[in-house]
């Protein structure tokens, strides 16, 4: 899985709810819900130290 | 014979009714599209429903992907998968593999009873056909465990529908756990570096060794151009013996298949709907909506959208174009809030929400 952008996106309460992300070069909006594949694939390469998730805007 | 011992006599030794374990065995569902060309290095994905190709290390080799209308002559299929190698690689490195794989959620696998002296046999039937005869393998992964086992087939008759049989026994050991995760994974390993093959074929079930994983396979689908291979038919069910392919309605795959992925254009070409949905205007780039799903998804999915969306007035006049979308909540996974980013529109009024003839909102829950 070739992830090559992720960026939190803060819900209506100011939190982080979901991750906007550009894998395989498509933009997913991703929930922050272990056992969402591409989660799970973000925690992975965010642990490996290949991946960073940008704060939201 | 007593009555009811004749009764029981008649029973068959598979079970009857719902057999087959995999999803979308006949290749009919292709929600993503039909033809994927250009795969290889960093592109493993889904092509037709539940199925994906999948690549490791760093192969040099390309592939197009795509539902096929070739089909085994009789046997009652309308479709099958073909890869047909675009861009060569005579040399595989040791860590780089070709394979076409499909995950088997974990729950439903219980009635295998894996990790107990009941554990059942599976039988994996299909129909294959490849211009490159020679030895395949097929690997069996159980996923909680890390368990492997694997089978060799042989295509034997270059350009020839052949239909294979493969039986393994069940896991004693392994347990497959009770959820929604990664169950089972059926693996056809179509090529390999020694990182994969250098050990010794598996003919029991023991705990996953790479070297073992495609010991046996002495093919490389990738070494031509000229290389192609067709599967259909995969039928995966319990027991010693390849019953008859169980063939499911169209629509009843389609079910199954949008547990995993679902897209609001299923049906590629067909006219797209104005007014879709109701899009409350937050501010003047923000907005929710909600889509229904017509199956209750495995897990909360990511959310995608592709081609031209509008948000419109009532009389269709454009105030606002969708650039982003993404998850907020949702209900028993049938129901989604999507939280949307577009260019200027109205804030505190709704609007329509307009899909044009390329457009359509993704939800992905695969394995």
């Amino acid at each position: 899985m070739n992830i090559t952008s992720a960026q939190y996106k803060k819900n209506l309460e100011d939190e982080n709810h979901s991750i906007i992300a550009t894998i395989d070069g498509v933009e997913w909006g991703v929930p922050l819900s272990v056992g969402n594949r591409h989660y799970d694939e973000i925690l992975r390469q965010v642990e490996a130290g290949t991946l960073t998730i940008q704060d939201a805007d | 014979m007593t009555s009811k011992a004749r009764e029981l006599a008649q029973i068959p030794s598979t079970p009857s009714g719902r057999r087959n374990i995999v999803i979308n065995g006949a290749m009919n569902v292709a929600q993503r599209g039909t033809s994927f060309t250009g795969l290889g290095n960093g592109d493993t994905g889904y092509q037709v429903d539940r199925f994906r190709f999948v690549e490791s290390g760093s192969p040099t080799y390309e592939f197009t992907v795509s539902q096929s209308t070739t089909v085994p002559s009789g046997s009652g299929f309308s479709n099958s998968v073909k890869f047909d190698c675009t861009t060569a690689d005579t040399a595989m490195a040791a860590g780089d593999t070709l394979k076409f794989e499909q995950w088997i959620e974990a729950q439903n696998l219980q009635h295998l009873a894996y990790g107990s002296s009941s554990a059942k046999s599976l039988t994996l039937s299909f129909w294959v056909r490849s211009n490159k005869t020679g030895n395949y393998v097929v690997w069996f992964y159980q996923d909680d465990d890390a368990r492997q086992i694997t089978k060799t087939y042989s295509i034997s008759s270059a350009d020839t529908w052949e239909f294979k049989t493969l039986t393994i026994p069940g896991d004693t050991t392994g347990v497959i756990d009770n959820n929604n995760a990664r169950g089972l994974l059926l693996s056809w390993g179509l090529a390999s570096g020694t990182t994969y093959t250098s050990g010794t074929q598996p003919t029991a079930w023991e705990s996953a060794t790479n070297a073992n994983r495609y010991a046996g396979l002495n093919v490389n689908l990738a070494d031509s151009t000229s290389n192609e291979w067709y599967i259909t038919g995969v039928q995966l069910e319990v027991g010693t013996v390849a019953t008859e392919f169980e063939h499911r309605s169209f629509g009843e795959e389609l079910a199954l298949c949008q547990r995993y992925y679902h897209t609001t254009d299923h049906l590629a070409g067909s006219s797209r709907a104005h007014a879709a949905y109701i899009l409350g205007v937050y501010t003047t780039t923000r907005g929710f909506f909600g889509i229904d799903v017509p199956v209750a998804m495995r897990a909360t999915p990511s959310i995608s959208m592709e081609g031209a969306i509008n948000l419109r007035e009532p009389d269709l006049t454009t105030d606002g174009t969708l650039s982003s979308v993404s998850y907020y909540s949702n209900l028993n996974n049938t129901k989604f809030v999507i939280d949307a980013t577009f260019s200027t529109s109205t804030a505190n009024t709704f609007r329509s929400v307009s899909i044009s003839t390329d457009g359509a909102f993704l939800f992905d829950a695969e394995l």
